[in-house]
């Protein structure tokens, strides 16, 4: 039986302006031991998608349909009591942002020995030794000391570092991790993502990966789902996606990567703004800033969506080209940006 | 480019702070020394980055040359004026001079005030009235930002994470400042939105002749956006270069260790490589090492690391490196070290030389993508 199983996920906000339709129809699966990474513009529905699977959305004017099932524990319908005593416990996860998600007038000791509390009955102890051996895993030094510090007196890194050992602190099943590193530096993250390698290794451990380094993804993830305005536009292997990426944006995406011989000269970005959620273009919703778009296609990709279709192995794009035009954009782009042999 | 002109210099740069006990009667039992005596400079329109490990002083480093934070000793020089010995008074029209761009785009901005309020907050503070109003003045500032100044009345948490960003950057060159400590403005955003921004930096350097104090942990950020470079560790500065220098040929073991561990977005390569792993203790900024601060956790630590601070020294064209025993090459396997190393041994571990690394760097991949048939023809050149 698939471990996760998220299928025609929908979630939209409704705002002053209108209905902000955040994710669009998102399924995908994650089976135990594995790693699943999310990639994608910013406010693609990353972090909401995820915030879905912890059952989050609970804000009034939030709308969430479709299917979400847990080792066969339907998500969506389950019962709040149900559900808190699955979170930090059978699923955790790693917020993206760290500043907002530590209660500023609690010592993280104490912070971190209440999520022992609320799933074990252990004496004060035992949770106080079992946070300090987590902070030890996530490689903060003086850990007694740190114990006795309120949040502002931490880095930035040292912060993210307290969330993460927050939600590694009950062996997780399942684990979103929200760009859990984008405050640390890279020896450090280097340990951190190895601490995640090794907590899936024992426990079996199905893993979310949001991240925006793409570096990062190529060192962990074994599938990658690239979204864009709110909805899949592409999902493969990790090598496919790396070596054969198909969807026009992908390949903006890789080919935007700062790389160390580039140094002092512009960077490519993709032109244009991201698209309005509320107002989403008509047509393939990244037509207005598609490169790949021709002017025999553009007709199409500006009046007809794209349906999310398999186009190799386990390898699916949502895009109106055929394969040949696919391909020859992405090879030319990808030489014009890495160069030949 | 880069004027000769120096516009900032910092000597001798401490910030502790002090670990409190007790409820009512704090009893100070130790302190947390965040900088220990820093020094740098800083010339009209270069960047310098500033990289090291979580932890090691470079916000608070950051937030005391700006004096954000009160230094515990040190001069400031900003444009000739040691400004730690100014008055809170005399400090404001120095403000205008020098700003901050914070590394969160989530929290650093007042979600209660509209984004036209945001950026021309500084006018406000400093009393001053552009020519044209400020409305207009703020106007302008966002549309060179690529912000739709259209969107003047709207809210922060209506803007995406990149837009954010860019209402930070407005809100910072508002008065045209001539040094902005930029605090990881980067890592918080997509690649794409990412390239934008830092194109955006460089932009405005251009323009106006910025100094930039760049802090960041991506190293392929950091090269593509600075001039000289300078890496951190537990307070000091242990190797501080041009980019290239630093990037081709570094000294420091630490620097070593972290160009080993930058992820490179290629999986074949990221399957294959190695990092140099750096065990041993963590140190404490509670409880400094003695000697060389990295020599808890260097793998060619010496007897006299552990009692001798070593200086930083110029090997010459400006690279300074504070270590007793830099690494000078790398040939295959094996480390030649410095002169007086008096080192026997090979360290136990394989250390992969820094020039693979880069190459498989370089490019950002180390061969062109795989698996990809090319049709005879069609082969691009
Ligand atoms: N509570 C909410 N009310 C209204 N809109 C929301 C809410 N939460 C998220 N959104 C919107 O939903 C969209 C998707 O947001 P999400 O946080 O999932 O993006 P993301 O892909 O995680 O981006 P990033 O990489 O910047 O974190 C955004 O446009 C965001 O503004
Ligand atoms: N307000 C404070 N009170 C007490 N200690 C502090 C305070 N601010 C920072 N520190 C300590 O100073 C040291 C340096 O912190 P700083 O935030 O400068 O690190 P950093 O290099 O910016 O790290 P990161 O990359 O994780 O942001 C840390 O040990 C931190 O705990
Ligand atoms: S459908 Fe058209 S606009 Fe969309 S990605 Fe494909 S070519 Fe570009
Ligand atoms: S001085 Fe010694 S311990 Fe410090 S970095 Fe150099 S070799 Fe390592
Ligand atoms: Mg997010
Ligand atoms: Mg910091």
């Amino acid at each position: 039986m698939t471990f996760l199983s998220v299928s025609d996920l929908q979630v939209s906000f409704s705002t002053e302006d209108g209905t902000v339709k955040a994710v669009d129809g998102v399924s995908f699966n994650v089976e135990r031991g594995k790693t699943l990474a999310i990639v994608g513009e910013s406010g693609s529905g990353k972090s909401v998608t995820s915030q879905a699977i912890m059952a989050l959305h609970t804000g009034r004017g939030t709308t969430v349909t479709g299917r979400i099932e847990l080792d066969g524990i339907d998500i969506v319908t389950a019962s709040e009591e149900k559900l808190r005593s699955m979170r930090g416990n059978e699923m955790a996860m790693i917020f993206q942002d760290p500043f907002s998600s530590l209660h500023p007038f609690y010592k993280i000791g104490s912070q971190l020995a209440e999520a022992v509390h609320a799933h074990h009955k252990v004496s004060k102890k035992e949770a106080k030794a079992e946070a300090l051996r987590m902070l030890n895993k996530v490689g903060i030094s003086n850990p007694e000391q740190r114990l006795e510090d309120y949040p502002h007196q931490l880095s930035g890194g040292m912060r993210q570092r307290v969330m993460i050992a927050m939600a590694l602190i009950n062996g997780p099943e399942l684990l979103i991790a929200d760009e859990p590193t984008t405050a640390l530096d890279v020896t450090v993250q280097a340990q951190i993502l190895e601490l995640l390698a090794e907590l899936q290794a024992e426990f079996n451990t199905a893993i979310i990966l949001i991240t925006h380094d793409l570096g990062i993804v190529a060192d962990m993830a074994d599938e990658i789902v690239v979204m864009y305005g709110g909805r899949i536009v592409e999902k493969a292997g990790l090598h496919d996606l790396f070596y054969k990426p198909q969807m026009p944006y992908t390949v903006g995406l890789l080919s935007s990567v700062p790389r160390l011989d580039s140094a002092g000269n512009r960077l490519l970005s993709i032109g244009g703004q991201p698209p309005s959620l509320i107002n989403l273009p008509t047509g393939c919703v990244f037509n207005p800033r598609c490169a790949a778009k021709n002017p025999e296609i553009a007709p199409r990709c500006e009046s007809e969506r794209p349906d999310l279709r398999e186009v190799g192995e386990n390898q699916f794009v949502r895009c109106h080209l055929d394969d040949e035009q696919r391909e020859k954009f992405a090879t030319t782009r990808l030489e014009e940006v890495f160069g030949g042999e | 480019m880069v004027s000769d002109q120096e516009i900032l210099k910092v000597t001798d740069l401490y910030k502790k702070f002090p670990i409190t006990k007790g409820a009512l009667l704090k009893k100070e039992v130790g302190s947390v020394n965040a900088v220990n005596g820093i020094n740098l400079t800083l010339n009209e329109s270069e960047t310098l980055g500033l990289v090291g490990e979580s932890g090691c002083g470079k916000s608070t480093a950051g937030r005391a040359i700006l004096r954000l934070l009160e230094p515990t000793s040190g001069k400031v020089e900003f444009e000739g004026t040691d400004i730690t010995t100014l008055s809170r008074g005399e400090m404001v029209p120095m403000r205008s001079r020098m700003q901050m761009i914070f590394q969160d785009p989530f929290s650093s901005l007042n979600p209660r005030h509209t984004v036209g309020s945001i950026i021309g907050a500084p006018y406000e503070v400093q009393g001053i009235k552009p020519a044209g109003g400020v409305k207009n003045a703020v106007r302008e500032t966002m549309e060179r930002v690529g912000l739709n100044p259209e969107h003047f009345n709207r809210y922060p948490n209506e803007f995406s994470g990149g837009q954010r960003q860019r209402i930070g950057i407005a809100r910072a060159v508002t008065l045209r400042p001539k040094f902005i400590v930029c605090d990881e403005p980067v890592s918080a955003l997509d690649v794409s939105i990412q390239a934008q921004v830092i194109n955006l930096l460089q932009d405005l350097q251009d323009e106006f002749g910025i100094a930039y104090l760049f802090v960041a942990h991506d190293l392929s950020v950091v090269r593509q956006i600075s001039d000289r470079v300078a890496v951190m560790y537990l307070g000091h500065i242990v190797e501080q270069a041009s980019r290239d220098d630093l990037y081709t040929h570094p000294y420091h073991p630490y620097t070593h260790a972290l160009l080993s561990a930058v992820p490179v977005p290629d999986p074949k390569v990221e399957a294959q490589r190695e990092r140099i792993v750096l065990r041993g203790d963590l140190p404490s900024p509670i409880n400094l090492p003695s000697g060389c601060v990295f020599s808890t956790r260097c793998w060619q630590a010496q007897d006299k690391c552990h009692t001798d601070v070593p200086e930083l020294q110029d090997m010459g064209n400006g690279h300074k490196v504070a270590c007793h025993f830099p690494i000078m090459e790398f040939l295959g396997n094996s480390l030649i070290i410095g002169p007086d190393s008096g080192m026997t041994e090979q360290p136990d571990r394989v250390v992969p030389p820094p020039s693979e690394v880069l190459q498989s760097l370089q490019g950002g991949r180390a061969t062109r993508p795989k698996g990809i048939d090319y049709a005879e023809g069609e082969e691009p050149i």
